[in-house]
């Protein structure tokens, strides 16, 4: 579904992404794991074309995305909930869901079912609805972003450290809806840095480090590597 | 008293109508349009001239001249700030104070210098409401703000609306949804544009047309705005009425030539102890 071929970001002098390749299958969770720095999030912000300076080739289906503007890789399907949550703080619940479908709104879409669509697998959200969005928790804020990432009706769900910052009875519960996100259908492809939870929940992973993939395979296998749980696991 | 606080709502709308379009801008690409004011003046002129050399009757001017403003938002956006996108926000804000003299100019050299009258919305008896007498050209002022500032709200509600505002907020966040801040910018530079030329078409009859007509509400619109909250766009509204009651009081009470004093110590005063505005908030960002 999409496959990166040799990728390289730079921020002016620094590299921060030296020539990766990543293939995502479509209907599987794939995570990527590393420490800060490795470059996940600017593999990310590069599919979805928040940096310029890239070089190599990004496939979506087949069709090349590395140029494209942000507005027409959404359009295509792919879906970036990013780090830190990014969610519209003056605008209420229900806003930041309708903004999520933005792409879809030249098609017949009944914006009602998508949100009760989002209602079924946050609960919370519904209760929240007319409420402004600065003002929920840091779990409920993780929650209105990936639900707004949904809106869009994505091929691609991409998450930027879902677990970031939260306690972890949400975490579970976050990783848990990505699963049953995934069930229905979504493609997703994480980023975290809770490589135990990533891993347990994915069906391949990738292990950055600075730049370059340095170890890669089925999340099962690499639960139990050796090396990974050193390094990553802290066991 | 009262007279003098109905007298300060009609100014104040005209001070929330442009203060709005500066808000406007400023909220979704971060630049204050220093050249508000000179674009209300440069569509006044349109209008003026579309009267007296066309000869088209007012109320197909006022419209036709509101178009006008959208055109010239979309020239002004094309010409100055889409070839400055890429450079820092101090750029585009000093290009906008030589937009001021351009424009200035311009005007100057095409509608000539010499001052001239503007026609009411319409001219017709003072009425009397519990003792206030009110001018009927005042009254549909403040109906026209009060209906404009009514459908901005209810657009903000829909798609493009909250596209703008969600723009405003965060500005990648706005384009991971598929968002043309380009759109939105420019969009941002037609609606402003009308309501300059609205405000400056309304104020006009009192303050007579000619290219300097809008310096000193230019300068009251800022005032509103830093007063309501530049962050938010209920601010201008609230911001625009009550400078406009302010002054009024100030300048009947105190003394006139302290009137737009007044309103300037009142910004000092309002940076140093609220710098959000009366409306404004901040929201910190959970971590």
């Amino acid at each position: 579904m999409l496959i990166i071929k040799n990728l390289k970001v730079n921020y002016g002098y620094v590299n921060a992404l030296k020539g990766v390749d990543i293939d995502i299958k479509g209907g599987q969770i794939v995570s990527i794991l590393g420490s800060n720095g490795a470059g996940k999030t600017s593999l990310l912000k590069a599919v979805s074309g928040l940096v310029e300076d890239k070089s190599g080739t990004i496939l979506f289906d087949g069709q090349d995305i590395t140029n494209m503007s942000t507005e027409k890789i959404v359009s295509l399907g792919i879906s970036h909930c990013p780090e830190g949550r990014r969610i519209f703080p003056q605008l209420t619940v229900e806003e930041n869901l309708k903004i999520g479908a933005y792409v879809l709104r030249n098609k017949k879409v009944n914006l009602q079912e998508e949100f009760e669509r989002v209602y079924a697998f946050f609960p919370k959200l519904k209760e929240r609805r007319r409420q402004v969005a600065g003002t929920l928790s840091g779990g409920e804020q993780q929650m209105l972003a990936i639900g707004r990432a949904l809106m869009s009706k994505p091929k691609l769900l991409m998450l930027d450290e879902p677990s970031l910052g939260l306690a972890p009875i949400i975490v579970n519960e976050i990783f848990k809806i990505i699963k049953q996100i995934n069930s229905e259908g979504v493609t997703v492809l994480l980023i975290e840095q809770n490589a135990n939870g990533a891993l347990k929940i994915s069906d391949y992973s990738y292990v950055l480090e600075l730049g370059q993939v340095v170890s890669e395979g089925d999340s099962k296998k690499l639960l139990n590597d050796e090396g990974i749980r050193k390094s990553y696991l802290g066991a | 008293m009262s007279q003098v606080i109905v007298s300060g709502i009609i100014t104040g709308s005209l001070y929330a109508l442009a203060a709005l379009g500066l808000v406007l801008i400023f909220k979704t690409s971060d630049v204050v349009n220093f050249a508000q004011g000179e674009m209300a003046m440069f569509c006044t002129f349109i209008a003026y001239t579309f009267m007296t050399f066309v000869g088209l009757p007012y109320y197909i001017a006022f419209p036709l001249t509101i178009i006008c403003a959208g055109i010239l938002g979309v020239i002004v956006y094309r010409l100055i700030i889409k070839p400055l996108s890429k450079s820092n926000v101090l750029s585009i804000m000093i290009a906008t104070l030589g937009l001021i003299m351009i424009l200035n100019g311009l005007a100057g050299n095409i509608f000539g210098f010499e001052t001239k009258s503007f026609p009411k919305l319409i001219n017709a008896k003072n009425i009397n409401i519990l003792g206030v007498s009110l001018e009927p050209n005042s009254l549909l002022i403040v109906l026209i703000t009060f209906a404009i500032m009514l459908s901005l709200f209810f657009y903000f509600k829909t798609m493009e609306g909250i596209a703008i505002r969600a723009v405003a907020q965060d500005v990648d966040a706005a384009k991971l949804m598929g968002i043309s801040v380009k759109r939105v910018t420019v969009t941002t530079w037609i609606i402003s544009s009308m309501l300059a030329a609205t405000a400056g078409m309304l104020i006009a009859p009192t303050t007579f047309l000619d290219i300097n007509m809008m310096s000193e509400v230019h300068l009251k619109s800022f005032c509103a705005a830093v007063l309501g909250g530049f962050n938010t766009f209920v601010g201008p509204a609230v911001g625009g009425v009550l400078i406009g009651i302010l002054e009024n009081l100030v300048g009947k009470y105190i003394s006139l030539a302290w009137k737009t004093v007044f309103a300037f110590i009142l910004i000092i005063v309002m940076l140093v102890v609220r710098p959000n505005g009366l409306c404004g908030k901040s929201y910190r960002r959970k971590v």
